[in-house]
């Protein structure tokens, strides 16, 4: 057990931070970048040129993928280094971290030459198109339908919550091929082509007033059968790699909103004050700390097994529970502190640029998305601790005869 | 970066747990915390036989001259068993202040007779009720004050005692608990399967750690350490007590079916999990903080700490709830982890003392 990094990594920590003391500008805060939509968006895929000609781009994909064919220890060594910088490095992780992995594994050879590398280098944006009005939590029982016509499918139906669709220029999508059978056996998992005639994406406005996801309509919608990735009916192995892989990815990226309070409890004096010295304050930094030191060192030890050649496990779910719940808490904990004029949500009369009002707002959807804290209890309860399965109302049945509610 | 413990560590590891559920069943506990002895003797000495009472000590004082590593995974399995034997108070803290502090003839005197088991250590601070105010005083070599509660005083050779010098200096001093100046009376407390006793030191004779200097920085190093050393024994004490809900519950049927199939018992397992999880992570932290004797040792010992604690009251009282009735009995071993988590979470400070390490701490640093 150490902390050291090997002469090959040292190397590597140095050259990566050479690289960003040139190419981007140190943080001094751990606030967010600002600026929303499009004009985010262009500036993340921008970063992500620049990153992927330098070769920082996607870190352990293979070269011919657009990678730098490195290990998971220089991932976490990049991670290290580029938080101390303004820089759009996760903006795209859902793409590179969700989908990736699913096309490495799945696709055709020649299809991933021609897509991974233009995703890695954000040429290409991806989305993920799971969710659907009556298939969230249980995504399995999603009703998209995906039908042969020659060489293609045609798709009809609607996913929602989209995250990203509206500036995505392909998606994955999860679709049901077969509903006489049972509802894990008859998906199939896609690549989809988002700029066609055959579908429309309408933004969804948030609790928070944001707009980053969307409805997605398929209309005839084309997808080429080499864009199938998997079998016909095996689209839910599929799936369980993209879902895997996005608690892996997120895991490292989730908010945990503690940066930003340390930051806070540091530097803001109320009533002549410092906050640092108030006993129920300290008692919470403690305990937040305690959770997000453990987060923090959980992902070491993740990693480390992943670098052994371990798999990560559904122990993934951890940092997902515990960064989403303390996110909020954090937030909500803040706006009290700062008396009546905590509910106050401009920058100027703030603290920390009113970043904990717009967690209190924001902080809802982190316990949804990627799965709810309720779904990560029962991943870790079945499928680490072996807890027997729930009792199921849909258990053997063909899909079509599932009952359903009123819709 | 490495974040796990080596072949040869985890082997000790699997060793030390086959060995404890051979010699330490639950009945060995028990046998302690049902009667008024204070520590389980055939057990101590077979744990000394195996030499991990000498297992950080160096070689030149009759030690194996092995890391902290090691003792981490060895606490691991002794808090799983919930041993009885006064293994932390002698290793982690007796042993281990006068290796590093104590002078070359202390040195010589006790620690081959520590790590042969010879003699047993303590740590005797806390002096009632409240934090840590010391009103014990020392003047030229002679002692006088009372300590209480002192993990294993009853049964320990000598005592590592806190007392302030003649210019009002916090300070250590070794205390041969077996003199006539020095009376112990066994105390109750929460967790009978570990003796605790009262000290009354009367113009008893003390000698000063060390070069008569080493006071409150010390102390403070000495209790960080053992924090991590510590926080392993809650950490295997989390293990066994969420296993043996697990089991539990998933044979016990109610309304057809096996009661871990209740979602609401399900998430409490998993959040047990989550609490467990986050405990082992900053426990390895620790260790490795405290094997590379990194500069922020301190933070990463006081957070190993307060998670191991806040998850071990956590998992302990859980699972008396998921046992329902069993869970309240004498003859369930639910209490025997629900006390042994307070214990924990008490001895060498209370979880509220160690938040404040952690805030103070983490102020601190840059
Ligand atoms: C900000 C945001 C971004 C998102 N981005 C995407 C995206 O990019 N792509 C995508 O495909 N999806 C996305 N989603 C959708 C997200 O995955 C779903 O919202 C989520 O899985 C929950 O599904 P649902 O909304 O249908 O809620 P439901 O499944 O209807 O859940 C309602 C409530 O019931 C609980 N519940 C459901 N089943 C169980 C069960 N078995 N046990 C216990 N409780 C249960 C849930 O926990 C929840 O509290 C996003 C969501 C949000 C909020």
């Amino acid at each position: 057990m150490d902390f050291e990094d090997t002469p090959e990594l040292a190397a590597f920590r140095r050259e990566a931070r050479a690289w960003l003391d040139a190419n981007a500008e140190r943080r001094t805060d751990n606030l967010h970048m600002g600026m929303e939509g499009e004009a985010a968006h262009l500036e993340g895929k921008a970063w992500y040129k620049k990153k992927a000609d330098a070769g920082f781009a996607c870190l352990t994909w293979p070269k011919e993928y657009g990678g730098a064919g490195l290990t998971s220890l220089h991932d976490v060594v990049w991670a290290q280094e580029v938080q101390n910088y303004r820089t759009r490095d996760a903006q795209f992780v859902i793409g590179i971290g969700n989908c990736g992995p699913a096309i490495m594994h799945f696709a055709p050879e020649e299809t991933r030459r021609e897509l991974l590398p233009r995703m890695a280098s954000a040429e290409d944006v991806w989305c993920q198109l799971f969710s659907e009005p009556s298939a969230g939590s249980d995504v399995a029982g999603l009703r998209t339908r995906a039908e042969r016509d020659g060489d293609n499918w045609k798709l009809n139906g609607q996913k929602i919550w989209t995250s990203g669709a509206l500036y995505s220029d392909f998606g994955v999508v999860l679709t049901r091929t077969d509903p006489t059978v049972s509802k894990y056996k008859g998906l199939t998992l896609f690549m989809i082509d988002m700029r066609q005639p055959g579908v429309e994406v309408r933004p969804i406005k948030q609790m928070d007033g944001g707009q980053h996801f969307n409805e997605v309509f398929f209309h005839d919608a084309v997808v080429p059968d080499h864009y199938r990735l998997g079998e016909v009916g095996g689209g839910w192995t599929g799936a369980l790699t993209v879902l895997m892989s996005e608690r892996l990815a997120i895991s490292g990226v989730q908010p945990t909103g503690f940066p930003q309070f340390l930051d806070m409890v540091r530097s803001l004096e109320l009533n002549g004050e410092p906050v640092a010295n108030d006993p129920i304050v300290r008692d919470r930094l403690a305990t937040w700390y305690s959770q997000y030191a453990g987060l923090q060192s959980a992902n070491k030890r993740m990693i480390t097994a992943v670098a052994k050649g371990g798999i990560a496990g559904a122990e993934a779910s951890l940092g997902k529970l515990v960064g989403a719940v303390m996110n909020q808490e954090i937030a909500n904990f803040c706006c009290q502190l700062f008396g009546q004029a905590g509910i106050i949500q401009e920058a100027q009369f703030s603290p920390q640029r009113a970043h904990f009002q717009d967690s209190v707002l924001f902080s809802p959807g982190v316990r949804l998305a990627g799965g709810t804290d309720e779904v990560m209890r029962n991943i870790i309860a079945e499928q680490v601790l072996g807890l027997p399965q729930e009792p199921r109302a849909d258990k053997g049945m063909a899909f079509k005869d599932i009952p359903t509610g009123p819709s | 970066m490495n974040f796990e413990f080596s072949e040869d560590q985890l082997f000790i590891r699997e060793q030390a747990r086959n060995f404890l559920s051979q010699e330490c069943s639950a009945d060995v506990v028990r046998s302690v915390l049902d009667t008024d002895v204070a520590y389980h003797e055939p057990l101590w000495q077979k744990i000394v036989d195996l030499g991990w009472t000498a297992m950080a000590l160096p070689e030149a004082h009759g030690g194996l001259g092995l890391g902290y590593l090691e003792l981490c995974v060895v606490a691991q399995e002794l808090g799983r068993a919930l041993a009885p034997v006064p293994f932390s108070s002698s290793v982690y803290l007796a042993s281990e202040a006068i290796k590093t502090w104590g002078s070359q003839a202390q040195q010589e005197h006790y620690l081959p007779r520590l790590a042969a088991g010879e003699l047993i250590g303590t740590l005797a601070h806390s002096e009632g009720l409240g934090a840590d105010a010391v009103a014990s005083s020392v003047t030229g070599d002679v002692i006088n004050g009372t300590k209480l509660p002192v993990p294993d005083g009853g049964s320990a050779h000598f005592a590592l005692v806190t007392a302030n010098d003649t210019d009002g200096e916090l300070c250590l001093y070794l205390v041969d608990l077996q003199q006539d100046g020095v009376h112990r009376q066994t105390l109750q407390t929460l967790d009978p399967s570990r003796g605790h006793a009262s000290i009354t030191m009367h113009n008893a004779t003390a000698q000063a750690l060390g070069n008569g200097s080493v006071g409150a920085p010390a102390l403070a190093e000495l209790l960080d350490r053992a924090a991590v050393l510590l926080a392993f024994e809650q950490l295997g004490g989390c293990e066994a007590a969420m296993e043996s809900g697990i089991a539990y519950t998933k044979e016990r049927y109610a309304f057809g079916r096996p009661v871990a199939s209740f979602q609401a018992i399900k998430h409490k397992f998993a959040d047990m999990f989550v609490a467990l999880e986050l405990a082992r992570a900053n426990a390895y932290y620790g260790a490795c903080a405290l094997a590379c004797d990194a500069p922020d040792l301190p933070l990463a010992a006081a957070t190993a700490r307060v998670s191991a604690g806040d998850a071990y009251y956590y998992i302990s009282k859980e699972n008396i709830q998921a046992h329902g009735g069993m869970g309240f009995t004498w003859e369930f071993d639910c209490h025997l982890y629900y006390r042994r988590a307070q214990l924990l979470s008490s001895t060498i400070g209370t979880q509220h003392q160690w938040k404040q390490h952690v805030a103070t701490r983490l102020l601190q640093a840059a």
